[in-house]
């Protein structure tokens, strides 16, 4: 495996056929790179949570994952709301999306629960009114 | 342990995608509506039984590595989804059951819910 590559994403807001592109893109190369499964999976997971929350919270944002032979490092940034309160959020079964969100199966109040949960290192920079900037390692 | 076409006889099901698959094996399976749940709990599970039917369906099954999507209570996907299914090689199968009998139809004839 080369030294360390970088993806990066734009994810763009209100598209909900294509939430999920990044992540399933970002799965499909770390397979082929032949890295382990339990890695390729825990990163698929806590990145689609993340992407579908810049859909569905956010007004889109970028994605931007890079791979080292030790680590997969992911930032994801959005321009949106921001978090008014990261101690509720992090509550399995806390959310603040609306009805149409739950309707589309999300909104369960279960993803930065995941993230954290598929994670070994998560953090949450969020302003109100300027924006999210969740980091998250998973070690291979 | 048993194949798709078992899953699909024991239901009475209809295969909407995949016909090519359904001798693919399957071990475990997960009922649930709400996707961020079954990212949240489904570990190594081949069969996925929902009564959500949105693209969102076929993106949280590729993500797990799931194998056989069941779309419960006569839910129908769009051809957007079949062509997403097709491409992924899952297989979607149809039933008129609710969720509870699917579910219980299946455990009943050896799937079991996988590991917590």
């Amino acid at each position: 495996m080369p030294e360390e590559i970088t993806l990066s994403y734009d994810v763009r807001k209100d598209d909900f056929t294509r939430a999920g592109e990044a992540s399933a893109d970002v799965k499909l190369k770390l397979k082929q790179m032949g890295v382990n499964p339990e890695a390729v999976r825990k990163v698929a997971i806590a990145m689609y949570e993340g992407e579908i929350n810049m859909v569905i919270h956010a007004n889109g944002g970028k994605i931007t994952v890079a791979i080292s032979p030790e680590k997969i490092h992911m930032v994801l940034a959005d321009v949106g709301p921001g978090i008014e309160d990261i101690e509720k959020a992090m509550q399995p079964g806390y959310s603040t999306a609306p009805e149409e969100i739950r309707n589309l199966g999300f909104g369960a109040g279960m993803g930065l629960p995941n993230m954290k949960k598929y994670t070994d290192y998560m953090h949450i920079d969020t302003e109100i009114g300027v924006g999210t900037t969740i980091t998250m390692e998973v070690k291979i | 342990m048993m194949t798709i076409r078992d899953a699909m006889n024991c239901l009475g099901a209809e295969c909407i995608v995949g016909e090519e698959n359904l001798d693919k094996e399957v071990r475990s399976a997960c009922g649930a509506d709400m996707m961020s749940d079954v990212l949240a709990y489904s570990k190594d599970h081949s069969i996925l039984l929902t009564g959500l039917c949105n693209p969102q369906v076929i993106r949280t099954a590729e993500m797990l590595d799931i194998v056989c999507l069941i779309f419960v209570r006569g839910k129908h996907p769009n051809e957007e989804m079949c062509e997403m299914a097709k491409e992924r090689g899952l297989v979607i199968l149809e039933t008129g059951h609710r969720m509870f009998t699917a579910c219980g139809i299946l455990y009943e004839a050896g799937l079991n819910g996988g590991k917590v």
